[in-house]
């Protein structure tokens, strides 16, 4: 199986956000980047399904230079090569700018499947891999939470998660587009020996030009819709904040859970 | 403008999130020139629940599309059966609600129709250059504004919670078949079946008092505190989606949108940020507490108490305090 996964690379949910000057995003200056949750999931998937079957895994990323640190991490997991989308014209685009560009890229080769995550946890869209499924004219799923390769690899059994804790079982035919929702597996950790592998590895940059895609097409300028601003959202009637240190707010909080909520 | 609305139906009833969704759309009309909602239904002998629809909202037409080949969702014959009809007549809304299901496609449709995709809307305001969307962006911690360019048809989905569904203008719309040729709409997989995740459930939703615990807690080997919290207060355990992703706690104590929903008299949120597919599954509880060391954390903003602060101090004082209060 020739798998290639597409990895996001997103702000740290651990990192403290600000608000950037111009309130147009948030400021990634001194921000720590890693790669998106669900897609690290999806890579996890790719090299366990490569390594039964024989094959390799393609790592694609479409972002700016500080992406090529999510690309070289996927390389040491065991990927065997890298595409960065890098050209400032891929910037910024919506799911249907970006899926389009990643679709072109994989276009160019020819894969037995594509892993992408489910939701990148800055923009969300959770739609990217269903476009690049679009543009390849291949079935997709998303939020699958298992994938069975059948025996000669025409289809795959695929587990996708449905509302309220339950699960859909599904044969789709391949090649497919699955999205990958967290906790499908436990993803590995980079040994020292595939970090020094990885630095060997080819990492190509296609032009807009090599996909045939026009400036127009893709990114901010191929998007139809346009994030204006972000804030942090108004706290309106929020929790009553209790001050003190741990021993002091604890009290004061058990004291208002039994007399003021009346709940213990 | 032209709005049509995608309603969600399961086995002859409405998704939940379905009039939530009408709601929004009859907004939307009403700030956009006042016009009339069209609705569309698809599945599978849904004719009584079309009928109820059409009877029961203000709508323009009930656009319905009622085959075996839409009577078990797939994203092959959804999108089939939804192309035609859009590319025929041009909506300048599409509006979803914003589910497991309407994800599932919403994007492939807009590809392959040439749309424009706007997910998760939750509010929407007019200012001098046009409307703009609020939709919540990492993890909820932030809320961008987001403007619609171009030209063309736009699928929008409306979060849960966002609009109330007895907002929804009850009225009556004509009965209509969906344009197409449903016989070509044909699914593109197959379904082998449904199953339970996790197996055998841990009913969480009759316990009275729930310990939750969140990433913040840091790894399996510190889950004590928890542990030692929900002694003390006689409280079932329960956990955020990545917690059980890292193994910490089994699937079935799961809290949020693919795990249970609860509603105890008292839910300790404990390292929690308070994402909406969190919350949704826990939102209807008489009284939240959330431990968190951001003060920003969304979770505060439904909370009815807060602590910021360390969780691995505060929970610990928190057990003791409420062994002390027990004794008394
Ligand atoms: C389709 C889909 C379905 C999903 N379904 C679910 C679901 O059913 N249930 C669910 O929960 N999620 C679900 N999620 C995931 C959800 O979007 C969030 O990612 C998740 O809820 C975040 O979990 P968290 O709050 O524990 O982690 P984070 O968002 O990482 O938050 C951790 C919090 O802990 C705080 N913290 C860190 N250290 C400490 C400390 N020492 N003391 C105190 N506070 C600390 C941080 O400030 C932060 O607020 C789903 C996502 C998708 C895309
Ligand atoms: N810039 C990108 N580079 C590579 N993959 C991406 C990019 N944006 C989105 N994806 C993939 O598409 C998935 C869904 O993203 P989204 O539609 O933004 O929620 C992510 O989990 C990634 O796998």
């Amino acid at each position: 199986m020739r798998v290639a996964v597409c990895m996001k690379q997103v702000p740290d949910t651990e990192a403290r956000l600000r608000v950037h000057r111009d309130g147009s995003w948030i400021d990634e200056e001194d921000l720590a980047f890693v790669i998106n949750e669900s897609d690290e999931y999806a890579l996890e998937e790719a090299l366990r399904i490569a390594e039964k079957s024989g094959g390799e895994v393609v790592v694609i990323s479409l972002g700016p230079e500080r992406v090529k640190e999510a690309l070289r991490k996927g390389l040491a997991l065991g990927a065997a090569r890298a595409i960065h989308l890098k050209d400032e014209a891929f910037l910024g685009g919506d799911a249907l700018a970006t899926g389009k560009a990643l679709a072109a890229a994989i276009g160019k080769e020819e894969f037995d499947l594509v892993l992408t995550g489910s939701q990148s946890d800055d923009v969300g869209y959770g739609g990217t891999g269903s476009v690049v499924a679009g543009h390849l004219g291949w079935p997709h799923a998303w939020l699958v939470m298992g994938i069975e390769i059948e025996e000669g690899g025409a289809h795959a059994k695929v587990t996708r998660e449905m509302e309220s804790g339950l699960n859909e079982i599904l044969r789709i035919a391949l090649p497919a587009v699955f999205e990958v929702q967290a906790g499908i597996n436990h993803p590995r950790y980079a040994s020292l020996k595939g970090i020094m592998k990885a630095k060997r590895k080819p990492m190509a940059e296609p032009t807009l030009e090599e996909l045939g895609l026009n400036p127009e097409g893709v990114g901010s300028a191929g998007s139809r819709i346009e994030v204006v601003s972000v804030a942090f959202p108004e706290s309106g009637a929020g929790a009553e904040i209790i001050e003190g240190d741990p021993e002091e707010a604890a009290q004061v909080l058990v004291d208002k859970l039994r007399k003021e909520a009346k709940v213990l | 403008m032209k709005i049509w609305i995608v309603l969600e139906q399961k086995d002859g009833e409405l998704h939940r999130m379905s009039r939530e969704a009408i709601a929004a759309a009859q907004g939307l009309a009403a700030a956009t020139g006042g016009g009339s909602v069209d609705a569309v239904l698809l599945g599978g002998g849904i004719a009584t629940l079309a009928e109820k629809v059409a009877g029961g909202y203000a709508l323009g037409s009930v656009r319905v599309a009622d085959h075996p080949n839409l009577a078990a969702y797939t994203p092959g014959g959804y999108v089939a059966a939804l192309s035609a009809a859009i590319a025929a007549a041009a909506p300048d809304w599409v509006v979803f609600p914003h589910t497991y299901q309407s994800v599932d496609y919403m994007a492939r449709l807009a590809q392959g129709l040439g749309a424009g995709l706007l997910p998760e809307v939750t509010a929407f305001e007019e200012d001098a250059q046009g409307l703009l969307f609020s939709r919540p962006v990492l993890g909820g911690k932030l809320v961008a504004k987001v403007r619609v360019r171009g030209e063309g048809t736009m699928l929008l989905s409306v979060q849960s919670g966002a609009w109330a569904a007895e907002s929804a203008q009850a009225g009556s719309g004509e009965l209509v078949t969906l344009d197409g040729d449903l016989a070509a709409a044909k699914p593109d997989r197959e379904i082998l079946g449904v199953e339970e995740v996790g197996g055998e459930q841990v009913d969480l939703t009759k316990a009275e008092v729930i310990v939750a615990a969140g990433r913040g807690v840091g790894g399996a080997d510190k889950m004590g505190v928890i542990e030692d919290l929900a002694a003390a207060l006689g409280a079932e355990i329960a956990a955020s989606r990545p917690v059980i992703d890292n193994g910490w706690l089994p699937r079935d104590r799961q809290i949020g949108s693919s795990g249970q929903t609860v509603a105890p008299k008292l839910y300790i949120a404990a390292g929690i940020s308070g994402a909406i597919q969190h919350t949704v599954g826990m939102k209807g509880s008489a009284v939240v507490v959330a431990i968190n060391k951001d003060p920003g954390a969304p979770i505060f903003s439904l909370s009815n108490y807060g602590i910021v602060g360390d969780l691995h101090e505060v929970l610990p004082a928190l057990t003791k305090a409420i062994r002390r209060a027990k004794e008394l």
